[in-house]
């Protein structure tokens, strides 16, 4: 155009391009993503500043309460001058928050327990460890190892009975027990919904919609008190007992809901299959059925056990000393009087710690089992 | 007929039949069951007999000899047994229901705010979110509960915040004292509430036939408003507040929540809040792009986007898991035992159950309780999920 321009050429001026505009607003870098991810219209822009005064509002205070102004003596007098939070029970109280009642000299065995239930996870949960078979087997006998180094009262183990159990020992040992029982049960219960016997699928129907129509503090409830009614005379069974009988059957019904939709989700033509070459009902559901159904359903069992193991805390209503139940008992002391909410704080971040880690491997588990889907 | 498999051989022995093993596993599974049955209501009737017990439902015309501090009937202590058991049903009916649409409204929101384009928003809810789903239940009531009682105790001193005193016995406010005119704004209500959907039915019909539309929200909000409004001036506003007063020990009057009831609805709307704003999350997510995008080519706006082709598809996802949180919900409210608020467990299976004596009857009670609930629940909400799908076409 304006090597065109007759006024330019009278001039006689060299053609000059226009001033470039102003590059672009950045799309890249922080600034970009700023822009683009806090700031992108006005609306946007007082979002993220109303989000900012409510993180100013809430996080220094909480992290003052919590660290900089908490006291972290060992007793309760080392908390008079602080306005935070008061530690001191914690730590005034940590073997009574880990082990119960336990007797002190017999600690390791409940550590040994724990550190053979990490060993058992890491080969349970995770598929790429070296010698998993073995690890399996493990895997297996641990529950069985567990509960020897636990009660003792053979193998040069001295007896400790479970009423001394508490803390978050029972809370692992119910979360753990409950789980591993209810899995093989919901398998069964599932298949027994799924089965082509009417009498059969009917007992399983009725079982499951009872277990998941009523709440749970009912069924530990019944098993409390009304259950020692429909014992034979002379047969008592402990607390513990008591409440982890209904804890699992509780469980394996919400588990046999999981696994019957994975269950669902095998296409017929594995059956016609297994049943062209052959195969037996047990053959079939053992070697063709449970291995695809299972793998499909491990997110949903995964999540049912984060749900178990949050409401293994309802044993504290029926007086067994979980994490919970402990903490209500401590912060009932004299000593410990009105330090219930920094009591309370702990346990509420170490369920987090627990229940959180467990949500992840699940995420992390769905998509390594949705890599082979991907194709 | 059970033969006729085993018949063209004629050396296949009967163990080999389909059909003679099926009726032979059933029949063994139900007699299996039966015997269990049998036997545990022979231990519980001889135990019961040598305990001098016996199961019967008349200790429910005895009086309960307990007083409970909310009752949405008449209740004294003097009243039968039974009486505490429809309390404690109405009381759980009420936390539930209350709590449900508590939570469900916090579930809209925080999902809405999750699903924001603003990452820092975006990202507190998620904090917020897992926070909240990997705590239990049931400590968090006992949380709450602890923080509540741990407010300062009343004084004289204290001055109401926007007519409310917060203490440690709970939250005074005012206690609307409705005159016998306000009929008159309820009746204006009711009428504006009818109005509005003839209207709607009456613009659609209009919409479909010629094709001019009609602005059915603005107006519906200015009668559903206005309406009550003048009936209210009209008549010269017929509520009036009762305040709570100081008197030399405590608050009088006006209206008084208790901690325990703060606590347990507190607890129950934020942590199924949470699970909720998941669900409307992932049923959002769940409309593919395409919907959108196939709305936009067509020219609708944005809000009818949303309203006429996001969200009726949204529902479809959200409904049965929404259903279960309902379940869920409904089932948690138990857990209000742990504090001492007077819903169906706490009052009937706690208090009334160390009364009487009477295990086996109450917890039945109790239990079939909780079952009718969720049956009906899910029973609604299958109805309501085969009515939404129908729309599909």
């Amino acid at each position: 155009m304006s090597g065109t321009n007759p006024k330019a050429a009278e001039n006689g001026a060299v053609w000059r391009p226009r001033p470039g505009r102003p590059p672009p607003p950045t799309m890249v870098g922080a600034l970009g993503w700023m822009r683009e991810n806090l700031f992108s219209s006005f609306f946007n822009g007082c979002l993220t500043f109303a989000s900012l005064a409510f993180l100013l509002l809430t996080v220094p205070p909480l992290l003052d309460w919590m660290l900089f102004e908490a006291a972290f003596g060992a007793a309760r007098e080392s908390c008079a001058g602080a306005a935070g939070a008061c530690w001191s029970v914690v730590i005034a109280r940590w073997d009574q928050l880990m082990y119960g009642f336990y007797p002190e000299a017999e600690h390791w065995r409940p550590n040994l327990a724990f550190c053979l239930l990490l060993a058992a996870l890491y080969y349970g949960l995770y598929d790429g460890a070296p010698g998993r078979k073995y690890g399996l087997m493990f895997c297996a006998a641990f529950p069985f190892i567990a509960y020897w180094l636990l009660y003792g009262g053979f193998g040069g183990l001295a007896f400790v009975e479970s009423a001394k159990w508490g803390g978050l020992l029972l809370t692992i040992t119910m979360g753990v027990t409950g789980i591993s029982v209810s899995i093989p049960l919901g398998v069964l219960l599932a298949l027994g919904r799924r089965s082509e016997m009417r009498v059969i699928s009917g007992m399983c129907v009725v079982f499951i919609e009872y277990i998941r129509g009523v709440p749970l503090i009912t069924i530990l409830f019944f098993s409390n008190i009304a259950l020692p009614l429909f014992l034979p005379e002379g047969v008592t069974i402990d607390g513990y007992l008591r409440a982890v009988v209904g804890m699992c059957l509780f469980a394996s019904g919400y588990m046999a809901e999981v696994i019957r939709g994975g269950l669902q989700a095998i296409p017929r033509g594995q059956y016609e299959a297994a049943d062209a070459l052959g195969m037996g009902y047990w053959r079939t559901t053992a070697l063709i059925v449970l291995p695809q159904a299972l793998r499909i359903s491990i997110p949903g069992i995964v999540n049912t056990s984060i749900a178990l193991y949050k409401e293994t805390t309802l044993v504290a209503l029926v007086g067994l000393f979980d994490l919970l139940g402990i903490s209500r008992a401590i912060v009932a002391d004299q000593e410990w009087l009105g330090l219930d909410v920094d009591l309370y704080v702990f346990i509420a971040v170490g369920f987090f710690i627990f229940c959180f880690s467990m949500s992840r491997y699940s995420l992390w588990l769905e998509k390594r089992l949705a890599r082979g889907e991907d194709r | 007929m059970a033969n006729e498999a085993a018949a063209p051989g004629g050396r296949e022995s009967i163990w080999t039949d389909l059909r003679f093993r099926s009726i032979l596993t059933q029949t063994l599974a139900l007699g299996v069951a039966v015997l269990v049955l049998y036997g545990l209501t022979y231990n519980a009737a001889r135990n019961m007999g040598s305990l001098g017990k016996e199961i019967s439902f008349w200790f429910l015309t005895q009086p309960a000899g307990f007083d409970i501090p909310l009752t949405l009937i008449p209740y004294s202590p003097t009243s039968p047994v039974i009486d505490v058991y429809f309390v404690g049903l109405l009381n759980t009916l009420l936390l539930s229901s209350l709590g449900c649409v508590l939570a469900t409204a916090l579930g809209f929101v925080l999902a809405l705010m999750r699903l924001s384009k603003n990452w820092l928003l975006s990202r507190i809810v998620y904090c917020y979110v897992e926070f909240m789903r990997n705590i239990p239940l049931l400590l968090q009531i006992i949380f709450w509960y602890a923080v509540l009682l741990g407010l300062p105790r009343w004084s004289r001193a204290d001055r109401p915040r926007f007519g409310f005193y917060l203490n440690n016995r709970g939250l005074f406010g005012p206690a609307p004292d409705f005159q016998p005119d306000f009929w008159w704004v309820a009746l204006a209500f009711l009428a504006a509430a009818a109005a509005s959907i003839v209207l709607r039915r009456r613009a659609r019909a209009r919409q479909e036939a010629t094709g001019r539309t009609f602005p059915v929200f603005w107006t519906s909000l200015a009668l559903l408003a206005g309406l009550p409004l003048a009936a209210w001036l009209l008549t010269g506003g017929p509520v009036e507040l009762l305040h709570p007063r100081a008197t030399r020990f405590n608050l009088r009057g006006g209206m008084v929540v208790r901690p325990e009831f703060i606590a347990i609805l507190l607890a129950l709307t934020l942590y199924t809040g949470a699970f909720i704003s998941e669900i409307v999350r992932a049923g959002v997510l769940a409309v593919h792009r395409g919907q959108t995008e196939a709305a936009f080519a067509l020219g609708l706006r944005r809000s009818l986007n949303m309203r006429l082709v996001v969200i009726p598809q949204a529902m479809r996802v959200i409904i049965p898991p929404l259903t279960s949180q309902y379940l869920n919900l409904t089932k948690n409210s138990s857990l209000a035992y742990a504090v001492g608020f007077a819903e169906l467990f706490a009052v009937y299976a706690g208090i009334a159950l160390n009364q009487t004596g009477k295990e086996i009857e109450i917890m039945a009670m109790t239990m079939a309780t909780y079952l009718v609930i969720s049956l009906l629940i899910s029973a609604f909400m299958n109805w309501y999920n085969r009515r939404v799908k129908l729309m599909e076409r």
